[in-house]
């Protein structure tokens, strides 16, 4: 497991995201309501719509092409739409309020 | 030892008749499927609905995979039978099933009609029949633009509809000079073919199709009168056969179809058949309802119930095309010996048409208000003396008592009879469901019957079904609530906003009890609107509740780039300005650069991070192309230039947007100014029209030129510029205030009525209020690309976070 700093947490605003790259892979993190961070791909199951533009309610995203409706903390499609996001680990480290991603070793995210 | 049967065929007629056999003879039989396609038993009536958009394939399986394990029925999907041997009792497929039988049933269905011209096998043309085909259609109009329809029948039209929606040009051609002429006569079918236009669908009449051209895949189709036309697309819908070529080899006799008596034998013992291959007394039928009226008698056969078997059906067809309702049943053209009773109303769009003979119904047509077809139908059928109330079966109890009311009819109606055609559920099966289920609305007989969740078609009469059961006052209308948040309407969450000075989405949802912690992607931007209609000081703008394109200001593509368009008021430019665009465009790789059909120019395919230094350098206001807002005012060059013109449109065009740019609305709304009544800028396809008069200017309100054409209504006529002004600001602040969020004018205006806004708007003091309230709005918005240029903090979030060199810490 790595872990990797890739911002601060006042970079993101509540309900709103932010994206990066790691690895060759587009990363949303949002930031929930009360301050929790999300991580997930930035590519809907559905035709690859930016999630990271979609609107937040609680802890789930619609996505802003055709409004599927994502669980950010499992990556579940919710019904009647079927799929699933890749999701990751993210936190903010406490003494320094840098956002952390923590990302598979090596080849998975690569691939 | 339990018998054995066979069913050939996995599709709707037969599979509806193993059903009924299992619920009247749980016991006797063994049963074992095939069928040719990889799937269990679906819909095929709602592959249209498929093929629309409006359903995926696992919406329409009738009986899904546990149906047959639950039911104990073996299922063979993807196997065809190739031989029967009716000696052994025996049925064989290519792949090497064998399976043996003491009944069988084919049910084998039809086939496609393919025209046999040259050019027919290659790749790009199809019927219109099963899933495959229309996953062969979703996947071509994501590549190709071109589709011909051939066949201007029911299937064509909706297989046209279906392609409409998947964005392609479609055109139909129809031999004919009248589309669905086996279904309805010239007049309605008129008023079909101008629907349909208005939908946007091109027609080809009387053409005789002669080959199709291209070399492996289709480019275009060529007519007899030597006329060619682009395709990428061809799909034929020009009629079925019934698929009868396995019962022939094994010595069935067979005509059209497989012939069969009225307890669907067929001239073989022990060999039954249904559905669309089946010919019973000299007619194949090819709808659904017949078919299951014989699924009925052939279960009642084999499960020994005595009965007077099948005795034929009179047909009754509606098209599922949205927007347009249509209905016919039995003999619909006029004879020597008929009369006709007939309604007509070009206003309305609605034509009906009752045949009469010898005092009977004996047919009918229905155009645009189909909701006397259940009640017509069932006159037709039952063969009911209307002599002397002839005029009371389209005109009603006014022209002359005796029209019988929703729920007497549906009181009449025997329990065995279908209701809902679609999902075949009978009167007794929703009955049923009403006291036995305690459903106590539409939505909860939906949800246990599936009665009226296809078509819809049938929803009055479920709802009669209902008063019938529970008497008026039993039936819950359930409330429709701005979305599945809430049961509160429109109406009363603006109350609510107003009388308890509600100003954030937080406490709406609080004191509303929302039942979602957040809201949805629906309720969440339409709060957000009504709350700053409201107050428009004391409100905080949501950012996150906005849709992407209202938050990052531009509109957003397909593949996440994003679009730019400036402000260009009243259509009028410079030179200077025409070469700043330019240069932009240039600077950061502009992909496209098109003319927008408002008068401006589009800047398409530009990156996210991109659009705030694009902004800076084009140093223009946004154009707002994407919001719920002011969009352009389209302007002809009026009396500056122009011959005709008889007012300064381009002035009046350019003021109207320097006032009301920035405004936010329900949904987007769009002017024009025209300078005389040649209407060059199209004012009456707008939701805010003027039409420049000798001496004066009119006024017109409503008008849409999109999804649904509508032409605009005149609200007034003005002498002075003043008072366009004017009327402008009270109209849309009164739009402001009682639309629903994501309502155009348009549909406003249909529903609440033109009269009732001329009512609201009649008196000056309220037109003065209505201005001082939009003005002191407008007078808080600033331009948002300048906005987001000069905060750092809103900047930042077009750009992306940077992950530094992967500093990894051990774990
Ligand atoms: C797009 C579309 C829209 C329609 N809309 C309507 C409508 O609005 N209202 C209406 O009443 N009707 C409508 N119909 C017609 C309706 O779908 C048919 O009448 C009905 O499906 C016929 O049922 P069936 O069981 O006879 O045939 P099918 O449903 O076609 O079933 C026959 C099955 O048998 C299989 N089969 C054939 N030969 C073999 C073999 N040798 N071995 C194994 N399996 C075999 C076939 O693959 C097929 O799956 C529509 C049809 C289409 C295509
Ligand atoms: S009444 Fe039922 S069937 Fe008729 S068509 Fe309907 S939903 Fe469909
Ligand atoms: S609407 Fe009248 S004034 Fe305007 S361009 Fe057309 S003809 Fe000229
Ligand atoms: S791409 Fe996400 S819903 Fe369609």
């Amino acid at each position: 497991m790595k872990r990797v700093v890739v911002g601060h947490s006042s970079e993101v605003t509540e309900r709103r995201s932010r994206i990066v790259h790691v690895d060759g892979v587009e990363i949303a993190i949002f930031k929930l309501t009360g301050g929790k961070l999300r991580a997930i791909e930035n590519l809907c199951p559905h035709k690859n719509g930016k999630l990271s533009e979609g609107i937040v309610c609680d802890h789930h995203v619609f996505c802003p092409l055709h409004d599927w409706k994502i669980n950010l903390n499992d990556g579940l499609v919710q019904e009647p739409d079927e799929g699933c996001v890749r999701t990751y680990s993210v936190e903010v480290e406490e003494a320094t309020g840098n956002i952390i991603l923590l990302v598979e070793q090596g080849s998975s995210l690569a691939s | 030892m339990k018998k054995k049967l066979v069913l050939i065929g996995n599709g709707m007629a037969g599979v509806w008749a193993v059903e009924q056999l299992l619920k009247l003879a749980p016991n006797q039989y063994e049963v074992t499927v095939f069928g040719s396609e990889p799937h269990p038993n679906y819909n095929r009536i709602l592959l249209s609905s498929v093929l629309a958009g409006d359903a995926k394939i696992d919406d329409i399986v009738i009986n899904d995979w546990n149906w047959y394990k639950e039911n104990g029925v073996t299922l063979h999907a993807g196997h065809t039978v190739t031989k029967i041997d009716t000696e052994r009792k025996s049925v064989s497929t290519a792949s090497g099933i064998t399976a043996e039988y003491d009944d069988l049933i084919i049910a084998t269905g039809s086939l496609p009609f393919m025209l046999p011209l040259p050019g027919a096998d290659k790749e790009g043309v199809i019927a219109f029949r099963d899933i495959n085909d229309c996953n062969t259609m979703i996947e071509t109009a994501k590549n190709y633009k071109k589709a011909i329809v051939i066949g201007g029948g029911l299937l064509g039209l909706e297989a046209a509809r279906g392609l409409l929606n998947l964005n392609m040009d479609v055109s139909v051609v129809h031999i004919f000079k009248d589309l669905m002429e086996r279904q309805l006569d010239q007049t309605a079918s008129q008023m079909l073919r101008k629907e349909l236009e208005k939908q946007g669908m091109n027609f080809l009449l009387e053409k005789n199709t002669d080959s199709i051209l291209g070399k492996k895949r289709v480019t275009g189709v060529k007519f007899k009168d030597g006329s060619v036309v682009d395709a990428d697309l061809v799909v034929m819908a020009v009629g079925i056969k019934p698929n009868v070529q396995l019962a022939k080899d094994s010595g069935l006799e067979v005509n059209r179809g497989i012939v069969v008596n009225d307890y669907l034998e067929t001239s073989i013992p022990h060999v039954y058949s249904v559905g669309e291959c089946a010919e019973h007394r000299g007619i194949a039928y090819g709808l659904v309802a017949p078919l299951y009226e014989q699924g009925n008698e052939l279960a009642k056969r084999l499960a020994g119930v005595p009965s007077a078997g099948y005795q034929g059906s009179v047909v009754s067809t509606k098209l599922k095309v949205s927007g347009v309702d249509v209905f016919s049943a039995g003999q619909f053209t006029d004879a020597e010996d008929t009369a006709s009773v007939r309604v007509q109303d070009d206003f309305e769009g609605v034509y009906k048409k009752v045949v009469i003979k010898d005092g009977k119904v004996i047919g009918a047509v229905l155009f645009g208000d189909t909701s006397d077809g259940s009640r017509l139908f069932k006159m037709i059928r039952e063969g009911e003396d209307v002599t002397g109330k002839e005029k009371q079966i389209l005109l009603g109890e006014g022209s002359g008592g005796g029209a019988k009311s929703g729920v007497d009819y549906v009181a009449s109606m025997a329990d065995s009879e279908i209701v809902c055609g679609c999902n075949g559920v009978s009167k007794g099966t929703i009955l049923n469901a009403i006291s036995e289920k305690g459903c106590t609305s539409v939505n909860e007989i939906k949800a246990c019957t599936k009665a009226s969740g296809s078509c819809g078609g049938c929803k009055p009469l479920v709802a009669d079904l209902l008063a019938l059961a529970l008497g008026a006052d039993g039936v819950q209308t359930v409330k429709e609530g701005i979305c599945g948040c809430t049961e509160h309407s429109r109406d009363e969450v603006v109350e609510a906003i107003r009388s308890m000075r509600l100003t954030s989405s937080k406490e709406v949802m609080n004191v509303l009890e929302w039942k979602t912690e957040e809201g949805c992607s629906k309720c969440r931007p339409a709060l957000n609107y009504y709350l700053g209609m409201a107050w428009p000081e004391e409100h905080e703008e949501e950012r996150e509740s906005r849709f992407v394109n209202e938050r990052n200001h531009a509109n957003i593509q397909k593949d996440g780039t994003y679009s730019v368009v400036p402000r260009i008021y009243g259509g009028v430019t410079s030179p200077a300005e025409l070469k700043r665009i330019a240069e932009v465009a240039e600077k950061f790789d502009v992909p496209m650069v098109k003319f927008t059909g408002g008068q401006r120019l589009d800047l398409l395919g530009v990156k996210k991070e991109d659009l705030p230094k694009m902004w800076a350098e084009l140093d223009m206001p946004s154009g707002y192309a994407y919001g719920k807002a002011l969009r352009t005012v389209k302007t002809c060059v009026g009396s500056t230039f122009c011959r005709f013109g008889t007012q300064d449109s381009i002035q009046m065009g350019i003021d109207l947007e320097k006032r009301f740019e920035r405004l936010n609305t329900p949904a987007k709304v769009k002017l024009a100014v025209s300078g005389c009544p040649r209407n060059c800028a199209e004012s009456t396809i707008k939701d805010f029209g003027v039409i420049a008069i000798d001496g004066g200017w009119e006024l017109y309100v409503g008008g849409n030129g999109g999804v649904k054409v509508r032409a605009s209504e005149l609200l007034c006529k003005v002498k002075t510029e003043e008072e366009v002004q004017e009327w402008a600001g009270a109209f849309l602040q009164y739009y402001r205030e009682a639309a629903k969020w994501n309502e155009r004018t348009s549909e406003w205006v249909s529903r609440v009525g033109l009269e009732s806004i001329k009512e609201a708007l009649a008196s000056e003091e309220e037109r003065k209020a209505l201005n001082e309230r939009i003005d002191k709005t407008l007078s808080l918005t600033t331009d948002p690309w300048k906005e987001i240029i000069e905060k750092d903090e809103l900047r930042a979030t077009f750009e992306e976070l940077q992950a530094p060199a992967l500093e990894t810490v051990a774990d």
